[in-house]
């Protein structure tokens, strides 16, 4: 056990210089929602109208692939972002909130890569 | 140092000292007010948007495995649960994509004095339920 506070051990260890990162990724992905999400309300309202085989087509376009990709990245990295916020604030257990904070970045990124990969078989012709 | 860490980790012994400090008043000592519910309103919504993601990912996962699968995804979100999640989803989209707008805006520097405020959560309030009403107004 040491008997250093914990502003003696943080000293002269510098800034991680991250301070805004995780502010400035959270408006910068909130930027990206705005037309991303403009743009997916428009596209469900269409895509309630269509069958299967419709919604296919639909989704093999190139610029419906694209723009599906992009915001199923920018949506798990906005969702995982405001997430862990929630989890800093509400989870008071340290362990359970680390164990919850891992689990929340797993999960964000296997949806996003499992969702990417939909993507690529469907405008590949699958 | 390793030492250092597991104690943060595990014990949290900085945690059980604040523990036993006096606290501020607390939450309930004051009366809500439109910015205080708008801001927990902001995330609430945004909880609730994770189910759509989740759909997001089902959709994707049941357009890849055949006409069978979609038949599924289709069928849970014609049905009354479905239709009431996603109306849910459609007022949490709304309300979240406005209220961020708003947030934007404060960031920018603009609508921070009380006014500003005020009018631009009673917007956001009216284009989240508006835009719900319209789009389900069509379907339902």
């Amino acid at each position: 056990m040491s008997l250093r506070t914990p502003l003696a051990i943080a000293r002269n260890h510098g800034s991680a210089h991250d301070g805004v990162h995780h502010w400035w990724q959270q408006r910068l992905t909130a930027m990206a929602l705005v037309p991303l999400l403009l743009w997916l309300v428009c596209a469900v309202v269409s895509l309630s109208q269509m069958d299967y085989m419709g919604a296919k087509q639909w989704l093999a376009e190139p610029l419906n692939a694209t723009l599906s990709v992009l915001l199923t990245w920018v949506m798990a990295i906005h969702a995982r972002l405001g997430v862990q916020v929630i989890l800093e604030d509400y989870v008071s257990t340290r362990w359970q909130e680390v164990l919850l904070q891992i689990l929340t970045r797993f999960i964000a990124f296997a949806g996003a890569a499992a969702a990417s990969l939909f993507i690529v078989m469907i405008a590949a012709g699958r | 140092m390793k030492q250092g860490l597991v104690a943060i980790l595990f014990t949290n012994e900085l945690g059980q000292k604040m523990k036993s400090r006096p606290i501020s008043p607390h939450i309930q000592v004051y009366r809500p007010q439109l910015t205080s519910v708008m801001s927990i309103t902001h995330r609430i919504s945004g909880s609730i948007l994770l189910l759509m993601a989740l759909l997001w990912v089902w959709w994707l996962a049941a357009l890849v495995s055949g006409p069978d699968a979609y038949a599924q995804f289709a069928a849970f979100t014609g049905s009354i649960v479905g239709k009431l999640i996603l109306i849910a989803i459609t007022w949490a989209l709304f309300y979240h994509l406005s209220n961020g707008i708003r947030h934007l805006l404060w960031d920018a520097g603009w609508l921070l004095n009380l006014k500003g405020a005020y009018s631009s959560g009673w917007t956001v309030i009216v284009i989240s339920v508006l835009a719900t009403v319209i789009l389900w107004g069509a379907a339902l």
